[in-house]
């Protein structure tokens, strides 16, 4: 079933040497049985019917695609093309993987759900779809994040999941992972724990990058539809990788198409205080897989930053380590005022308020674009919108009266010549 | 037994146990709470108190297996600036005083110290082998091969979830004992063991004559007692470790733990 996998896999879930399965034998059953369950379900007619069906009368799928010209104009006049993912229900590409995984949580004749969420869209998405289908819910989230996010917090209870806010470690993503995991390992009886990126244990980042892969089959029909030809280069922001992959996999065999990941920079690499996992780290296990990772000499994991919580993980994707080992796609970062730069450009320029998240990629773009100049077409994966950003922004660019100003004006962004920022 | 144990594993203390009718104590703490040197002066206490075999844990940053007991204090000893390097000075602490050593470690400390090094350094500070809980055999070649070389044992993990075939793989890999996990959930005291933890014993032994260990859950002299009565060793870890962050100063947390470990050590004679 991945027959477009870029080479056969030597072991089942490895990408290369990254993947696998570092977990307690407690759940090996219960991801064999998940692995059987969905290699059955994307062949079987019924189940990929009923997805289908979700997708296009619940969350208004496809998704359309959005050349962005007054943006294009800062980013040395190539031509950008952004894939609408924040225009789908819940407000980011998220619900693709949680739909069909909450389907499998049927079949597998579950009745519980389990998510972990950073910033909140995986967990708002994990509720709706628990919602709609009838299934008990329980979202893990990082007790710095549940305050950082308080109004996705009262969406998740709205759409009547439990919010659990997780007081230890660092109380962000990694320890909602890890409380998410000990609630599987106690419940797997009747929990399926919808994992929301292509990271962890196999079978997940192989079968969430196919519940996302349709982002790409879409955005490489409407491309072609709009412009007669492939971009030059694929941009989208990279945490774990779930929108990356999902844009990139239709792409991996188009040679010509450049794939261009972009990690959180935070405060800069050298300031220690980000998760450009690529830039300046090393293999290493966590939650299930092997992947690059940010430890120290010893092995333990270190807190990443990022000034957007959902690339807010120090740990990647199996499979984009693959491809970036493989030279097939290429890594960079973008730092939180990099970022919001882009986040603000976008704004002013089309009207389009984007995630943070997808503000990296935005800024990934902007360098791209000045790179190869006016004859260039980019896609980019705009796979999140921005309004659960607002108070972010508000304290960032000094919005709010009572927020410190830190940086930005209220003018409209100059173009910046040629000039390249570090990216 | 040449097969199945080696001189610097556990299997000569597991033989001793057998021939004494009863089951072993294994016993459980984190090097580094509350202190490095704290920690080893517990380890050694529990050997003087009976236990059998010592489970020195490497305290680890994203513990998914543990549940709040010893969670905590991993995060605490973490805090307080425990390093990888200081389970070996415990191993060697722990064989001086008499009782091979088994190191308790999440995989990814073992991988970027190199598991191949990670286990020359272990049996050169007299470790006996180690356990994994989050490292299945299908993903162990390295340290299956760096575990022969040196002769320490490897301890996998059973678990009541785990299939026929899955029991059978995993206990063709185990050297030592195999470590049967008596309950689907997270390392934690209980009050009752129920029986799960009799079934996936059976179940084990029907695959395998290894001795087969039971961890996870059990807190007092009585749980030791009926668990002692059907496995080869019974695994007690939380409740060791409560013995000391509940304790208000070191010397009431040693107290504490000699008195617990007694107790436990009377169970496990006590179970058949």
């Amino acid at each position: 079933m991945t027959g477009l996998t870029p080479e056969p896999l030597a072991r089942p879930g490895r990408f290369g040497d990254f993947g696998g399965r570092y977990v307690p034998e407690a759940l090996i059953p219960a991801l064999e049985e998940l692995d059987e369950a969905r290699r059955k379900a994307m062949v079987d007619p019924e189940f990929m019917g009923e997805l289908e069906r979700l997708h296009r009368t619940y969350t208004g799928r496809p998704s359309i695609i959005t050349e962005v010209p007054r943006f294009a104009a800062h980013a040395g006049g190539a031509r950008i093309i952004l894939k609408r993912e924040d225009l789908n229900h819940t407000g980011s590409h998220k619900i693709n993987n949680v739909l069909a995984q909450a389907l499998l949580t049927k079949r597998m004749g579950k009745t519980r759900v389990i998510a972990e969420t950073g910033a909140g869209q995986h967990g708002v998405a994990t509720a709706t779809a628990a919602a709609l289908m009838g299934l008990e819910c329980v979202i893990y989230m990082g007790k710095v994040d549940t305050e950082r996010q308080a109004l996705n917090v009262a969406r998740m209870r709205m759409l009547g999941a439990e919010v659990v806010a997780v007081p230890t470690g660092s109380a962000t993503l990694k320890d909602a992972i890890n409380d998410a995991l000990r609630d599987w390992v106690t419940n797997v009886g009747n929990t399926h724990y919808i994992l929301g990126t292509v990271t962890g244990p196999h079978p997940f980042p192989e079968m969430v990058r196919d519940f996302h892969r349709v982002i790409g089959v879409e955005a490489r029909a409407q491309v072609l539809d709009l412009t007669g030809r492939l971009p030059d280069a694929v941009i989208a922001c990279v945490g774990g990788g779930s929108n990356a992959m999902g844009i990139f996999h239709r792409f991996i065999d188009d040679a010509g198409v450049r794939l261009i990941g972009i990690e959180a920079g935070g405060e800069g690499i050298e300031s220690g205080r980000h998760a450009a996992r690529f830039a300046a780290s090393s293999p290493g296990v966590l939650h299930g897989t092997f992947s690059y990772l940010m430890q120290d000499d010893d092995g333990q994991t270190l807190e990443s930053h990022s000034i957007s919580a959902g690339l807010d993980y120090p740990s990647v994707g199996p499979e984009h380590a693959h491809l970036r080992d493989t030279g097939r796609a290429e890594y960079r970062y973008a730092t939180d005022e990099q970022t919001m730069k882009a986040f603000e450009l976008l704004c002013r320029t089309e009207g389009i308020i984007p995630a943070l998240e997808s503000a990296h990629a935005l800024a990934g773009a902007i360098e791209v674009g000045r790179e190869l100049g006016p004859d260039a077409l980019l896609l980019v994966n705009l796979s999140g919108r921005g309004d659960k950003d607002m108070h972010t922004a508000a304290e960032w660019f000094g919005l709010i009266e009572t927020d410190p100003v830190r940086s930005g004006t209220a003018d409209e962004p100059r173009a910046e010549g040629d000039g390249r920022t570090q990216l | 037994m040449s097969s199945t144990t080696t001189g610097i594993g556990v299997g000569a203390v597991l033989e001793q146990c057998r021939a004494e009718n009863r089951a072993a104590l294994v016993g459980y703490l984190p090097v580094g709470f509350p202190s490095v040197a704290g920690s080893i002066e517990a380890m050694v206490a529990m050997v003087e108190a009976g236990v059998d075999i010592v489970e020195v844990g490497i305290p680890y940053s994203d513990p998914l297996m543990d549940g709040p007991v010893i969670a905590y204090a991993a995060d605490q000893a973490l805090k307080r600036g425990v390093h990888v390097a200081d389970a070996f000075a415990a191993t060697r602490a722990v064989r001086d005083a008499g009782a091979p050593p088994l190191v308790m470690s999440y995989w990814n400390l073992i991988l970027r110290h190199g598991p191949t090094a990670f286990a020359r350094d272990l049996a050169a500070a007299g470790g006996a082998g180690i356990i994994t809980p989050d490292l299945i055999p299908d993903e162990a070649a390295e340290w299956i091969a760096a575990s022969d070389e040196t002769g320490l044992d490897r301890v996998f993990l059973v678990a009541p979830s785990s299939t026929e075939q899955r029991i059978a793989a995993v206990t063709a890999q185990c050297r030592g004992f195999v470590y049967a996990v008596s309950h689907m959930g997270v390392t934690g005291a209980r009050t009752s063991m129920g029986d799960a933890a009799a079934v996936i014993v059976n179940r084990t032994k029907a695959v395998t004559d290894k001795p087969v260990c039971v961890g996870l859950g059990v807190s007092g002299g009585s749980q030791a007692a009926e668990v002692a009565a059907y496995a080869d060793g019974v695994i007690v870890g939380s409740a060791l470790v409560r013995c000391l962050t509940e304790a208000d100063d070191p010397a009431a947390g040693l107290a504490s733990l000699r008195a617990l470990v007694g107790e436990l050590a009377e169970g496990v004679r006590s179970g058949r």
